[in-house]
């Protein structure tokens, strides 16, 4: 065999093993659509607003209920520490909030 | 154009053997290559199937939620709260929130004691989530003694564990009824954590949002957008501890694969003088340099995403899970659907694969211009 076609054949492999991975990944979401709608009646029916993702710290754990100051409030000018914190942003309607929802109010001159 | 592939096909026999005979070089570039669009695409596959599953299931969060607040900080609804908001126009339905967090010493981890709105719960009983199943060795039946507040015990029996299916949310749940949870934390009689809220129009959201804030200043309306819209930009490809130390990642490879690209060794120059002398055209050298840095990079491309999908959607992202998974002890345990975004695999393709063969180009263009003579004795 010459060198060029042993090459070619590993891209080759390679290219359908990638192609591959978009067939797997269709045959996995149908597998796990009702496992998902099931999931989603469950979040309806419980009246939950956040995903597990990090139970160590209130702030992440219930990410999109935080306030801007629950991961400062041990202490007077207390850091952050939670490792999960360094990982998650804050939510960013949080950042915007007070400027769509609250009182619209002209500045006073 | 027979004659232009039997030749492409003579010029990449000639790469390969040329990277046969620097086998060391090239397998460690190919090595470090596939690792680097490995750990790339595996945050990126990952980051995105979890935006994307979280902001589907989330689909179905109360329209809006209401929190108090007292000096900054989230307060229990007092009685009188709801009534209030019910006057509200365009409200459909309130139900008062009952939940809150446990720390247990035992396990040292935190869990989410809650109300059940869809079931009734026995007094006494639980319904846990799978990683209380898991790390309390919970099943049907079995009972747990947990210590309040008061310091006084209190034992219930599990009489079911939600579906492990369902993990990404309810992971750390403890369903109780609502007589236990007040009995249990000493919640005074009538408040509430928060209040949920669902309106009739969902194009009102927003006014019913403001009108709560007018009519409830102490009060912090969240609205079903805005927790979609967290969850949407949950992990942000700029965000991340993860990406910032990737970062330095990134670069090295980018030093070592510009040194190994851009600069010719003094082989190299002799191996382009050497064909130049025996005929080869410009050209020729061009395209048998360009079919090196392709073939090399896109082999590291190709392995590095197939192993990165399995990693992530077979493997539940072992890898970097601990990363992930902070300090916390109770952590969901789930399998992700891979939902895969073209634009981002064709991003991570330009990104990776463009770049290195360029740069092979540009120093053997210099050089295959270049008299042979001056070349082999440079």
């Amino acid at each position: 065999m010459r060198p060029a076609d042993r090459v070619l054949g590993a891209t080759l492999l390679a290219a359908a093993l990638f192609g591959l991975s978009f067939l797997d990944a269709a045959r996995l979401r149908s597998a796990h659509e009702p496992a998902l709608k099931r999931t989603e009646e469950l979040v309806t029916r419980l009246r939950l607003t956040d995903a597990v993702l990090f139970t160590e710290a209130r702030y992440t754990r219930h990410l999109s209920q935080a306030d801007l100051h629950s991961p400062f409030q041990d202490h007077p000018v207390a850091l952050e520490h939670f490792p999960s914190g360094s990982l998650l942003p804050p939510p960013r309607a949080l950042l915007k909030r007070h400027e769509a929802l609250d009182r619209e109010a002209a500045p006073s001159d | 154009m027979k004659p232009w592939i039997e030749k492409q096909h003579h010029l990449i026999d000639f790469t390969a053997q040329s990277l046969a005979r620097r086998k060391g070089k090239s397998l460690g570039l190919l090595v470090v290559y596939t690792l680097l669009v490995f750990v790339l695409a595996s945050v990126s596959l990952y980051t995105h199937a979890l935006r994307n599953e979280a902001t589907r299931i989330l689909a179905g969060t109360p329209e809006i939620v209401l929190q108090r607040l007292i000096a900054g900080r989230h307060d229990l609804v007092p009685p009188g709260y709801v009534e209030r908001i019910g006057r509200i126009r365009g409200v459909q339905k309130i139900e008062g929130r009952l939940w809150g967090y446990y720390y247990d010493s035992v396990l040292k981890a935190n869990y989410t004691f809650m109300v059940a709105a869809d079931r009734e719960i026995a007094p006494g009983e639980i319904v846990v989530g799978p990683a209380l199943e898991r790390t309390r060795g919970l099943s049907e039946g079995n009972g747990i003694s947990f210590r309040s507040y008061s310091g006084e015990l209190h034992t219930f029996i599990a009489a079911e564990v939600l579906p492990h299916e369902s993990e990404l949310v309810s992971a750390d749940l403890v369903l109780m009824n609502e007589a236990d949870f007040r009995r249990f934390f000493a919640y005074p009689a009538g408040h509430y954590t928060d209040v949920a809220l669902w309106v009739a129009n969902p194009l009102e959201v927003r006014n019913v949002g403001v009108k709560l804030l007018d009519a409830l200043p102490d009060s912090r309306p969240i609205l079903r957008e805005e927790v979609l819209r967290t969850y949407a930009s949950i992990f942000d490809w700029r965000e991340g501890m993860m990406l910032a130390l990737l970062s330095a990642a990134i670069l090295a490879f980018g030093i070592f694969a510009w040194e190994k690209a851009a600069g010719l060794s003094a082989e190299e120059k002799r191996e382009i003088g050497i064909l130049k002398a025996i005929g080869w055209e410009t050209g020729d050298v061009i395209a048998m340099k360009f079919w090196e840095g392709f073939l090399v990079s896109l082999l590291a491309f190709l392995i590095g995403y197939v192993t990165a999908y399995l990693h992530v959607f077979h493997f539940e992202f072992t890898l970097f899970a601990p990363v992930l998974k902070g300090w916390a002890v109770l952590y969901p345990s789930f399998a992700l659907t891979p939902q895969i975004d073209g634009l981002q695999v064709a991003t991570l393709f330009v990104f990776t694969v463009l770049p290195y063969t360029a740069a092979t180009l540009v120093p053997i263009w210099r050089a295959a211009t270049t008299d042979p003579d001056t070349v082999m004795r440079s």
